[in-house]
């Protein structure tokens, strides 16, 4: 077994080694002590959760020591005690990066003390944004990072059961955690007697099977009982009566590999990065029609603008943009006129949107935020467990509804009837699902009214999206070769060749196919 | 369309199951891995299957059914041979994956979440894949395609079909 001396030992012969191989394949360079990855991407980036990512061979727990790594689970246990732990936890104001952005020192202490024989700690590594992808990649990447920060909870709450609840769609992430778990025990920082001071924690994976309600807290815990994933009616909080009604503490995936680096680093230093209410840094899925997407860690309240054109590159292919959607289903459409917001937990909230997990998806001129209003109900709709009427019968009435609006046959009064059921929805729902499923809705509606008023009014998709409102048409740029009447599957083209062209709009079946042919660009959409 | 179980030709990984149930039943709450197994033996949960996980765990079948029907991952039809999944995430969504997945419906005939009657290919649309960055990403079995557009999805369809057909001679 491995003792703290022979950690630091390890540590610095690893790092001496590990330094030579990265810099061979100048990908790296270091920084205040600090090995860093190189490039413009990075330059504004600050890396605390994916500090490693990219950086050291995840397969080999060496690397992982090299950086420092399972330091501050030694001296957690040596030389603190839990409640030492969980007082630093809370002063650095670390707040929860899974959503709803709760202090975890606060959280913690409540299930330190709740007195019980057993106590868990479970790790949420379900990730249901479709299109966040931060938590695969700190798995994937750097999950010795988890383990750690993991162990670290067991020893503040005083718990010796972890589990890892894993997203089904992640098979590489649970891959690598095995290999993490197995090497971790062998070296004698997991399982039995850690480090030799006494302290036990072990580690469970579970896979989760494809219910984004199953992130929810108390779902992910009735899921691990081997039941139906259905959020229970809170009475007790879970840090109270959780996992088979025992304290249980939840935590994040991103949240949990903060927590070594804020031990290590120490309080003052994370809180002087971000702003006073939201410390330290964020990670983001910056995707869409962005430039350069991947992921980015910046410090909490750097302006949105700054996130999208100096790390992104700016909107793809020149085009203008719309909008910006943050928190997946469960936050809003930020719009352009907004992006000099300082992406905080509370500077968001003030704007209709949130954090959220760090979706951050960017939108051009030829989104339509009606679309993609309904598109995020589809979602809310598939995934709602049913066990509540509002979220189960409200957002299919909502879906309905801008269903009728992006094919056309909606009426005025049909917004008005959106909004009041949104704020029901919002107000009855039983849990987070529910409650912000009409987030999307409103914030679009409140940014881009005007958009939905065209599709109502005019019967017309502006961004050209909403299939049933499109028209093509041939302006005065055709050149007449007769390229779109070849593919027009109706024959609703006609006209001599060399001259301008003309669609006859009552058999147009609205393929798209000419305006995918046309070489000089004469078909209009809209 | 009618798939038939059976239970004879799949003696032996009835066999595994059995004897991961033996070995895990005391675990609590092993009623998902168990399902898990199953369906990574078998490639879908069959009611045969459901009725000898209910058995071997002694719960009732329909906690069996009313489990594995609450989580999308779990299907009660064979996969085809080649299972075209499409995300249909948010990231893939504003980068068109809506088109690629209908432009897939219509080479292959059939609807999301059907499969081929000649059990060749299979469409099953999923919700983020964690490779966002790459969108709109379309995966065949374990290979993934990135950045794909429409016109793409023939030829990729396309490598499939001679794989099978070569298979096929052997
Ligand atoms: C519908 C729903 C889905 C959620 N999905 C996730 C998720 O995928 N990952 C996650 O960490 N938290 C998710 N959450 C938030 C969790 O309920 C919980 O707040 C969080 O895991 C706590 O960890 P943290 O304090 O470290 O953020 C979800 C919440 C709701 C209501
Ligand atoms: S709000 Fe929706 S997901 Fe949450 S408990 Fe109610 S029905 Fe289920
Ligand atoms: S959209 Fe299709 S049907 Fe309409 S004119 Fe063009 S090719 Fe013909
Ligand atoms: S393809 Fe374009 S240029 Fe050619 S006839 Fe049609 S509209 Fe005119
Ligand atoms: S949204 Fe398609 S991979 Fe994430």
């Amino acid at each position: 077994m491995i003792t703290y001396e022979k950690l630091v030992q390890m540590s610095l012969e690893q790092r001496a080694i590990l330094e030579e191989r990265l810099l061979k394949e100048d990908k790296i360079e270091i920084k205040d002590g600090f090995i860093v990855l190189k490039g413009d991407y990075y330059k504004e980036q600050i890396r605390i959760a994916l500090k490693n990512c990219g950086i050291i061979d995840p397969g080999n727990i060496e690397e992982y020591i090299a950086l420092d790594g399972y330091k501050s689970l030694a001296r957690a246990l040596i030389e603190e005690t839990p409640i030492k732990i969980i007082e630093q936890i809370s002063e650095s104001n670390l707040r929860g990066r899974g959503g709803a952005g709760f202090p975890t020192g606060r959280k913690w202490n409540e299930a330190y003390k709740t007195l019980s024989d057993q106590k868990y700690f479970i790790c949420n590594a379900d990730e249901g944004d479709p299109g966040a992808f931060m938590d695969r990649s700190i798995l994937e990447n750097d999950p010795h990072s988890v383990l750690e920060g993991m162990a670290i909870g067991g020893y503040a709450i005083g718990s010796n059961q972890g589990y890892i609840y894993v997203r089904a769609e992640y098979p590489m992430a649970v891959k690598k955690l095995r290999i993490a778990i197995k090497q971790a025990k062998e070296y004698g920082l997991l399982g039995d007697n850690i480090l030799g001071t006494g302290f036990n924690f072990d580690i469970e994976l579970r896979l989760g099977s494809g219910a984004f309600v199953c992130g929810e807290g108390t779902a992910l815990i009735e899921s691990i009982e081997g039941k139906r994933g259905m959020p229970r009616n809170k009475k007790a909080r879970t840090s109270h009566k959780g996992l088979y009604q025992q304290p249980t503490i939840l935590n994040n995936v991103e949240t949990i590999a903060c927590v070594p680096v804020i031990l290590q680093r120490g309080t003052e230093w994370f809180k002087n990065i971000g702003t006073e209410k939201s410390t330290g840094t964020k990670v983001f899925a910056l995707v869409g029609k962005v430039e350069k997407a991947g992921l980015v860690e910046v410090p909490m309240g750097m302006p949105l603008r700054n996130i999208i054109n100096d790390i992104g590159g700016g909107v793809q292919d020149g085009k203008a943009l719309k909008a910006v959607q943050t928190g997946g289903p469960s936050g809003g459409c930020i719009p352009v006129s907004l992006m000099d917001t300082p992406v905080d937990f509370e500077s968001l909230d003030k704007i209709g949107s949130i954090i959220g997990s760090g979706g951050m998806v960017v939108m051009d001129e030829n989104t339509c935020m009606v679309d993609i209003a309904r598109f995020f109900l589809e979602f809310t709709v598939d995934e709602s467990c049913g066990k509540c009427t509002p979220c189960r019968v409200g957002n299919k009435r909502m879906l309905e509804i801008l269903t009728m609006i992006t094919n056309g046959t909606a009426e005025l009064h049909h917004i008005e009837d959106l909004k009041e059921i949104a704020e029901v929805i919002a107000e009855t729902s039983l849990c987070g699902l529910g409650q912000t499923a009409p987030n999307p809705v409103l914030s679009t509606l409140n940014y881009f009214y005007d958009e939905y008023l065209t599709h109502v009014k005019d019967k017309k998709c502006p961004a050209g999206v909403c299939q049933a409102l499109i028209t093509y048409s041939i302006d005065e740029k055709c050149i007449g070769c007769t390229k779109c009447v070849k593919v027009c599957p109706t024959s609703c083209i006609s006209g001599n060749k060399k001259e301008q062209h003309e669609i006859d709009q009552n058999l147009c079946v609205v393929c798209g196919a000419c305006f995918e042919i046309c070489p000089v660009s004469a078909i209009r959409k809209g | 369309m009618d798939f038939k179980f059976d239970i004879e030709k799949n003696m032996e990984k009835v066999r595994c199951l059995e004897t991961f149930i033996e070995k895990n039943r005391q675990v609590p709450g092993v009623l998902i891995p168990v399902l898990q197994e199953a369906q990574g033996l078998f490639g879908y949960l069959a009611r045969e299957v459901m009725e000898i996980i209910a058995r071997g765990l002694d719960v009732p079948v329909s906690k069996v059914f009313g489990v594995a029907t609450y989580y999308t991952q779990f299907t009660f039809m064979p996969k085809g041979e080649n299972d075209i999944s499409i995300c249909l995430g948010t990231a893939c969504y504003v980068k068109g994956a809506q088109e690629i997945l209908e432009e897939v419906q219509n080479i292959l005939g059939i609807k999301d979440g059907e499969t081929t009657p000649d059990l060749k290919f299979s469409i099953t649309s999923t919700r983020c894949v964690g490779d966002c960055s790459l969108a709109p990403v379309v995966l065949v079995n374990d290979d993934i395609y990135p950045n794909v557009n429409k016109k793409e999805v023939k030829d990729i369809i396309a490598k499939y079909k001679v794989e099978v057909e070569c298979y096929d001679h052997l």
